[in-house]
């Protein structure tokens, strides 16, 4: 076997070198933060579920004036800005990841992309200017 | 005729489908998510805006939903717990099959009395009582 069979085999221990090779940490801060993020939410999301669903008879109950009283109080509306931000950016991630995985045309991964990335901040704009706006005298 | 290779993880059984179930539950619920936080948004408009777009959940139909929403989220959860542990215990791997099914037995603990409080209203609804 010749060298130059294998040019790209770099001693080890070398350090990798960014922005000229195009290669980046992202897709292992992204794995990191799946898991991370996950953690969070299960706390977060089961809690929500629970008290939601569970507890508090689901939608059937559900109006202005519950969403009013729940927000009135700042745990609660941390707690949602919280689980949307990380919710949103987790299953975003989740989405792009299946993204990667099955559009196999360049041109349907990223129309597909633009339109994941598109509904990210449309939700995370949206949600968290209701948070941080809601009026419960509001007519 | 060629064999596939021995040993590999996650090709076919338990492995591969608690993997498949995993994307399905994460990419429903990220749907789910568009949907809940728009409609929730219209408390922002008004509140009979947003009264009015609740009513039209207010059927047995949505409340299956709701039911399939907490299955599918909880698995997802108890199926996370089960991928972090493969991925940073060092038993993880040899023990993922029984933590699957130790997930499953967990799943069915918690949905068998979530999913009577949560079809309490439509099933009293449907068959007479308040």
């Amino acid at each position: 076997m010749t060298s130059a069979e294998a040019p790209d085999i770099r001693a080890p221990r070398t350090q990798r070198t960014f922005g000229s090779s195009g290669r980046s940490n992202f897709e292992l801060y992204s794995w990191l933060f799946m898991r991370i993020s996950g953690l969070v939410l299960i706390f977060l999301v089961l809690g929500h579920l629970f008290i939601m669903n569970v507890l508090d008879g689901g939608v059937q109950r559900i109006n202005f004036a519950f969403v009013a009283g729940r927000w009135s109080s700042p745990f609660w509306q941390v707690w949602d800005l919280l689980m949307l931000w990380l919710a949103q950016l987790h299953g975003g991630n989740g989405l792009r990841v299946i993204i990667n995985d099955y559009a196999e045309r360049d041109s349907s991964r990223m129309w597909l992309k633009a339109a994941l990335y598109a509904s990210m901040v449309l939700v995370l704009v949206t949600g968290t200017l209701v948070i941080f706006t809601f009026d419960p005298n509001i007519s | 005729m060629p064999t596939a290779p021995a040993g590999t993880l996650y090709r076919g059984r338990e492995g591969m489908w608690s993997w498949v179930a995993h994307r399905i539950t994460g990419a429903l619920t990220f749907f789910f998510l568009f949907a809940h936080v728009l409609d929730t948004a219209l408390v922002r408009v008004s509140p009979e805006a947003y009264d009015t777009v609740i009513a039209t959940y207010k059927n047995p139909i949505v409340n299956l939903l709701e039911v399939a929403l907490v299955g599918a989220v909880l698995y997802h959860a108890l199926n996370g717990v089960r991928v972090i542990l493969i991925d940073f215990w060092s038993k993880g791997p040899k023990y993922q099959q029984a933590m699957l099914w130790s997930i499953v037995a967990v799943w069915m603990l918690l949905m068998i009395p979530g999913v009577y409080f949560m079809l309490e209203h439509t099933v009293s609804a449907i068959f007479g009582g308040s």
